[in-house]
């Protein structure tokens, strides 16, 4: 493999944001088990164990045992009704409604290597407006970004400095802006609590994009993101985002999402590069994910099973000139084309009460959503999920585009692809990270109810040049 | 198989349970504290019963203590003479479970304070000699004179103080009324004493004021009781005694920092336990203020701690309080020993914010059965049948909810159980005086959270 998957380096507790020392074991705040989430993806590095079918919860046969029937119903319109091959043609693994086999991908240039940026910049003046008011500049860092440390799954050196020493002695609460921070990450004079780096969280690597915020009305980011890029036997490249979305009613939903997210990368990163169809790679991804979510309910007593760590898990990978999807639960992927003249598409159904009634037939979609049953999900990654069924679909659009990843934080201020569309920058492919945060910043105008997070990936991918052939 | 390069010193651990999310516009803040000493050498864990004859007779430490045992000698201990006989063997058992290297004194007490062993106003280092002249010199204890109780604390005051010791504790025991000065009086020596000494007090017979007795293990920071049959005595001092020898740190302060704006609505002892804090606190610098929690051995106390924050947007997240545990260095400084976080979170999930923590509906329900007693008893003394039956009735009930066993057994002797579930109870028409006393002494006492 051209990419070999940042090993995690945590440099605080994934669940009190304690900074850690090397060779911690447990947190020293909390008690917390750091081999538990961030090792998932270090353990999977460079092998495709974690992948295996075998790991998932249900025990599931390989991919193509598996599919699910209907889904030709379930998978969304194709973003294009262009130049899709026959059926017939298409791989024995990659029988599944809405995969399409298409011509060889073109050999481009190698993946770059691991390019993580991770902003941290000045705080910005005001401590109540996370707004990305800048977004002209990549660099527009996000105040909570800079107070923390380096996110999770940064394998940034430059990131991860913060975390090493002692916290700043100049630093300043974000609130009163007087009292000085304590060891806890709260003011010493209002008690404030300050930004943690989950808060707000930005990465672009492989032309891949994403932004995470935790919006304004919740306390915590349980959102977690991975994106990276891979590489394809043939050498060439190929983008990966996954966007997982913690379960608040269920316990310790931040680690969930981190875990997901991270094992789901890793795996597709790995099945990819052993030259897995995207399809069958994404399928063993989510599988992974889910054995990482649930390993993380057999770390704790018998009796946090009843509310066993779960996230919703959605991902996209562009490799070849082919679009593939994957999710659980609620999170969305969006395809939205260059040419806005082209219909965009929403490429994932819900696992969800909303998404249920409108394909039971039993309710038009505007009451369904309306229904305050709406975002009740009905899959989910963890180890309380009676069935697991991951969803996988692949697309091969006609033109260049952008897919966004992203998790309902965005979609319920954007819920129709349209809508979510026309909040997209124009030069969301050329600028993804630009994009993304413009995502978010239209997900906080419009009141930030839930954490958010967004994924941008160009189509086509890096090495695609001008578009398909 | 002792571990002898362990240190001595306890360790200490805080626990935090609360519900930390408040509604929108939500100001308070509850928190139940849990405190847990566990000493060295010991097997750690739960609180022991300070009962074990090896550790309290051969602790391997140095014994680093004062006691001062108290014996009221007023006119009324001989009616009938059993009584002065039980306090007098008593007082010669908790002698005999004074550790080696212990220092001690007897004090006698009537209207007056009078050193009964070693005298010359100071301690007596105890080991086998002078625990027998100690016994010796009980034989001339004899009843006669009045009660003030005040000289006798201002006495052991003294003595203690004669002594470099760092754990000081006091043992008093009271038949009677303390007539022969004024309440005032006793005030003036308990807050001269509180924070010099620890001290347990008993009440023997029924003839005292229960009042007078918790308020001064309450001032003191110790723990009263009834000893209703003089019988009884040898075996409570004992206990008593093999508990002091067990407190390994003295003047353990419980601090709580809370930020500006926020401000401590109460602090309440609830177990074993209620004891209110609240206006005991003393400042200890900017927004800090420390509670005297006395002397700790291998044991756990819950606290309720209770915050008023100001109200912030949904999504917040602020520090109502930090908690630790502190322990004054003679430089001035102080030691933390542990610490926990209060803490508060702003949500606009209605089934988070209205979720009530069990420790802290639990204790809630604890303090308001000492309550309820209280004023029950009260009620009862004052003729108001229908509050005493209403109030009594609340407190069968909570403490039926709440497994409080030993109070539903007390309050069982004042009233006719109808049905505990609902509260419904009959006033019994005749009452023992020892048992109405023995429940309003032990109206304070709490059980911890069902498992």
């Amino acid at each position: 493999m051209a990419n070999t998957p940042p090993v995690s380096q945590l440099s605080a507790c994934p669940s009190c944001e304690e900074p850690l020392e090397a060779g911690d074991l447990f947190c020293g705040a909390c008690g917390a088990d750091l081999a538990a989430p961030a090792p998932a993806p270090a353990a999977a590095a460079g092998s495709a164990a974690a992948a295996e079918p075998a790991a998932g919860p249900n025990g599931a046969g390989p991919a193509p045992a598996a599919p699910p029937a209907g889904a030709g119903d379930a998978a969304p319109a194709a973003p294009a009704a262009g130049p899709v091959a026959g059926p017939d043609s298409r791989s024995p693994e990659a029988q599944r409604t809405g995969s399409y086999r298409i011509a060889g991908p073109g050999d481009g240039p190698q993946a770059a290597g691991d390019t993580g940026e991770y902003l941290l910049d000045a705080p910005e003046e005001d401590p109540e407006h996370y707004r990305l008011a800048e977004p002209v500049a990549p660099q527009g860092a996000d105040p909570r970004a800079a107070l923390g440390t380096a996110a999770p799954d940064a394998p940034d050196t430059r990131a991860a400095e913060p975390a090493a020493g002692p916290v700043p002695s100049g630093r300043r609460c974000i609130a009163c802006r007087t009292g000085a921070i304590d060891t806890d990450g709260y003011c010493e004079r209002c008690g404030h609590a300050q930004p943690r780096e989950r808060d707000h969280m930005e990465r672009e690597t492989d032309g891949v994009a994403a932004v995470s915020d935790r919006g304004l009305r919740h306390h915590r980011n349980e959102d977690f993101f991975a994106i990276a890029g891979a590489a394809l036997p043939n050498g060439a490249p190929a983008t990966v985002a996954v966007v997982c979305d913690g379960v608040s009613s269920a316990s310790r939903p931040d680690e969930a999402s981190a875990a997901a997210s991270s094992a789901a990368g890793t795996s597709l990163q790995a099945g990819l590069g052993r030259g897995l169809h995207p399809q069958q790679a994404m399928h063993e991804a989510l599988l992974a994910a889910a054995g990482a979510v649930n390993e993380l309910a057999a770390q704790h007593s018998p009796l946090s099973h009843q509310n066993a760590p779960a996230c919703t898990i959605v991902s996209a990978v562009i490799a070849g000139g082919i679009l593939t999807v994957g999710w659980v639960g609620d999170s969305r992927a969006y395809w939205v084309p260059e040419d806005r003249a082209a219909p965009s598409a929403r490429l994932t159904e819900d696992d969800s009460w909303a998404a249920q009634m409108v394909a039971a037939g039993l309710m038009n979609e505007a009451d369904a959503y309306a229904d305050e049953r709406a975002h009740a999900i009905t899959g989910w990654l963890g180890a309380d999920a009676h069935e697991l069924d991951p969803h996988t679909a692949s697309f091969k659009p006609d033109g260049p585009g952008v897919v966004i990843v992203c998790t309902d934080g965005l979609w319920n201020y954007a819920e129709a692809a349209a809508e979510l569309a026309a909040a997209v920058p124009p030069d969301a492919a050329a600028r993804p990270l630009h994009a993304a945060q413009v995502l978010v910043g239209h997900a906080l105008d419009g009141g930030g109810h839930d954490n958010v997070t967004v994924a941008v990936l160009p189509f086509p991918g890096p090495a695609g040049g001008a578009g398909p052939s | 198989m002792a571990n002898f390069s362990k240190s001595n010193a306890p360790e200490f651990s805080v626990e935090v349970y609360q519900n930390e999310y408040l509604p929108e516009g939500g100001r308070e803040v509850n928190a139940i504290v849990t405190v847990a000493s566990t000493g060295g050498g010991t097997t750690g864990g739960m609180p022991l019963p300070a009962a074990d004859p090896g550790r309290a007779r051969f602790g391997t430490g140095d014994p680093d203590a004062g006691v001062v045992i108290m014996v009221d000698c007023s006119g009324s201990m001989d009616y009938p003479p059993t009584k002065m006989r039980n306090a007098r063997d008593a007082t010669g058992a908790a002698i005999e479970t004074v550790r080696d290297g212990v220092a001690f004194a007897v004090v006698a007490g009537t209207h007056v304070a009078r050193e009964v062993y070693p005298g010359g106003g100071r301690l007596a280092v105890a080991d086998a000699t002078t625990r027998t002249e100690a016994k010796e010199a009980l034989r001339k204890l004899s009843a006669g004179g009045g009660t003030a109780i005040g000289t006798w604390l201002r006495l052991a005051d003294k003595l203690l103080g004669s002594a470099d010791v760092a754990i000081r504790h006091g043992i008093l025991l009271t038949d009677g009324r303390n007539e022969h000065e004024s309440p005032e009086d006793l005030r003036a020596a308990l807050d001269a004493c509180a924070g010099r000494f620890t001290c347990d007090a008993r009440g023997v017979g029924t003839d005292w004021e229960v009042k007078e007795v918790t308020g001064i293990a309450s001032a003191l920071l110790g723990t009263a009781d009834i000893v209703a049959d003089p019988a009884g005595l040898a075996g409570d001092f004992t206990q008593m005694m093999e508990a002091a020898m067990g407190k390994e740190v003295a003047d353990v302060a419980l601090r709580l920092w809370t930020p500006q704006g926020s401000a401590i609505k109460f602090v309440k002892q609830v177990a074993p336990t209620v004891e209110e804090l609240t206006e005991r606190r003393t400042e200890a610098g900017p927004r800090a203020g420390d509670y005297p929690t006395g002397s700790w051995g291998d044991e756990s106390r819950d606290y309720h701690v209770c915050v008023e924050v100001p109200a912030a947007a949904v999504g917040q997240e602020m520090l109502a309080a930090r908690v630790s545990l502190i322990l004054p260095q003679p430089d001035g400084s102080a030691q933390t020993l542990s610490q926990g976080l209060i803490r508060a979170v702003w949500t606009d999930d209605m089934v988070a914010s209205t979720r009530i923590n069990a420790q802290v509906a639990h204790y809630t329900g604890q303090a308001e059965l000492a309550h309820v007693i209280q004023e029950g008893l009260e009620d009862r003394k004052a003729g108001d049948m229908d509050g005493a039956t209403a109030k009594l009735g609340r407190a069968v009930q909570l403490a039926s909810a709440s497994g409080n066993e030993d109070t539903a057994k007390l309050l069982s002797k004042v009233v006719d159980v109808v049905d505990a579930a609902s509260g419904t109870v009959r006033l019994k028409p005749k009452v023992t005086e020892a048992d109405e006393m023995t429940l309003e002494t032990r109206s304070t006492k709490t059980v911890r959270v069902k498992k």
